[in-house]
């Protein structure tokens, strides 16, 4: 089973052996490739049904909600902190990118870029909230209640005082370049410190 | 009384939490599945208030098939082709293990005389009894309601006697509710004329009591859409085979009524009441956190076992929160610790009753 593009690029840069929080783990995928590195992993997830496939796959997964339940987890306590496709749906990215940094020494975020060329498009000349495929769901039924872009989550990690350590982008599953990423990528994942 | 369970008379008196021992302590239990070489197969399964030891054989009292037959047994989801499954039945019951019932060392029944239980004295008799078999260390322990009660005592205070800590339906610390609950049923028992001080093992057991607390008891098992689901307003039919009607007086009129007298004494005629008041009371007793210097987190430090807890939406006696409350502590403590909430409208008893998510997790985190 191949992993998600933003998936592969954080299973690659996380050492072996890690001791690893995945908050929004969906089915595991992620969770799996890292325990094949000997990683310790733990799993965050609302849906009850995912929860049950990972606990099914062996896997260490809370059911929990990561808005709330974030707040019970230990300064310092994996060595990295990953939100995969989960920051737009918070109820407060600026507090969980907080946690993120709280928990872990190192944190990859991942997320779709509202201010790619197809979203822009689409509300430009279509006025409309765009539909299209890294944002497949109409306004009405997404679960992505907060929009951000590259240049946004840039700030937003230098108000937070974290250190952008490595970053990449996505056009579908294609690797492109930094340059224009604000507008070019559809998907970008991060890493940082603080 | 169970000729068919194994019995294991413990070697040395019992610690207790109240203080002193409890001497000549004779445990009653059932295996399922054989005990591999090196001993690392066992599963300890560890019953809840009411139950006993017979977890996938008949009961022997009331002849029904074993109180987790579906999730238990060849080819189910805690698979006897693979492990070995103990469970034993809880001191302080009533079917083979020491209790108030048992004679004490005049030869004459304990009664009251029975000292309080505590759960880590439940769980330490059963430690004793895995000593005897020369099991080190557990593949899993396994508890529903107080059964889980009882597998976080394990994991808490012998946390190297289990790989895996599998806790269903359950909580760390009895609620006011829950305590309110247990004090109705164990006063029903003492307002009955003949518990006469809990003295009347011989003579008439205190039946109507013991009744009362199971009915009082029942509805809590049960979610208040299982009760409407079930019976709604629904009258039921007149001994005589009528068609059933208001009688304007005080028979069970309401199929309801008419099954919670049928819970109650038939109840009664497998369990004694002095158990029920020993159990109840162990139960209200529990809290984890309390037991480790009043933060639950410090109960489970350094823990090396995989945990998972399970809740039922429509729980309202150890609801969600309760294992959230478990969970919490766990993370807090760095525990590898999995939990999901089941959807199942059942209520509490959903941990008997047929879930097929439950038998998938069980499945699953067994591995």
């Amino acid at each position: 089973m191949s992993l998600r593009a933003d998936l592969a690029v954080i299973a690659n840069h996380i050492a072996p052996e890690s001791r690893v929080l995945d908050i929004g783990c969906g089915d595991g995928a992620l969770m799996l490739a890292l325990r094949d590195k000997n990683c310790d992993v733990r799993g965050i997830e609302i849906d009850g049904a995912s929860v049950e496939r990972c606990v099914s796959r062996g896997l260490s997964v809370v059911q929990g909600d990561a808005d709330r339940d974030l707040a019970d987890y230990p300064d310092k306590g994996f060595d990295y902190a990953v939100l995969s496709q989960t920051l737009q749906t918070a109820a407060r990215p600026d507090c969980m990118l907080e946690d993120l940094l709280r928990v872990g020494r190192r944190a990859f975020v991942s997320f779709p870029n509202f201010a790619h060329w197809r979203t822009r498009a689409a509300l430009m000349f279509g006025g409309r909230m765009p539909v299209t495929r890294s944002l497949p769901v109409s306004w009405y039924a997404t679960q992505n209640i907060h929009h951000v872009t590259v240049n946004d989550f840039r700030e937003l990690a230098a108000e937070k005082g974290a250190r952008i350590e490595a970053e990449w982008y996505f056009a579908g599953e294609r690797r492109i370049g930094n340059a224009g990423a604000n507008v070019r990528a559809e998907f970008a994942v991060f890493e940082l410190s603080r | 009384m169970n000729a068919r369970s194994k019995t294991l008379v413990l070697p040395v008196a019992l610690p207790l939490d109240g203080g002193g021992e409890l001497a000549r302590v004779e445990l009653a239990y059932e295996t399922y599945g054989a005990l591999n070489a090196d001993r690392s197969n066992a599963i300890l399964l560890c019953h809840a208030l009411t139950m006993d030891q017979y977890v996938a054989s008949p009961h022997p009292i009331t002849g029904k098939p074993g109180w987790w037959v579906d999730s238990v047994g060849s080819g189910k989801p805690i698979d006897t082709d693979r492990f070995h499954v103990i469970c034993a039945n809880v001191i302080g019951s009533c079917m083979g293990s020491t209790g108030p019932a048992s004679l004490a060392s005049d030869g004459k029944p304990y009664g009251m005389r029975f000292p309080v239980i505590t759960i880590r004295d439940m769980v330490r008799a059963q430690i004793a009894l895995l000593d005897q078999m020369g099991i080190e260390r557990l593949y899993c322990v396994i508890g529903g309601s107080m059964g889980g009660m009882q597998a976080l005592s394990l994991a808490a205070n012998w946390p190297t006697r289990a790989a895996r800590v599998l806790v269903i339906a359950s909580t760390s610390r009895h609620s006011a509710q829950n305590i309110a609950f247990h004090e109705l049923g164990r006063q029903a028992i003492m307002a009955d004329p003949r518990w006469q001080d809990g003295d009347y093992y011989g003579g008439e057991a205190p039946d109507s009591g013991l009744a009362v607390a199971r009915m009082a008891a029942h509805i809590t098992y049960l979610s208040e859409e299982a009760l409407t689901e079930k019976f709604g307003r629904n009258l039921q039919d007149r001994p005589d085979g009528s068609k059933g009607a208001k009688s304007f007086g005080f028979d069970a009129d309401f199929q309801v009524e008419s099954y919670l007298r049928y819970q109650g004494s038939g109840f009664t005629r497998r369990f004694d009441a002095n158990s029920y008041l020993y159990i109840t009371r162990a139960m209200d007793y529990f809290d984890l956190a309390e037991e480790h210097g009043g933060r639950l987190a410090d109960a489970f430090a350094g823990a090396q076992a995989r945990f998972c807890l399970v809740s039922f939406d429509s729980d309202w006696l150890y609801p969600t929160a309760e294992s959230r409350h478990v969970v919490h502590a766990l993370n807090a403590a760095g525990a590898a610790v999995s939990f999901v909430e089941l959807s199942a409208p059942h209520g509490h008893d959903s941990f008997l009753l047929d879930v097929p998510a439950l038998d998938r997790v069980i499945a699953g985190f067994l591995g």
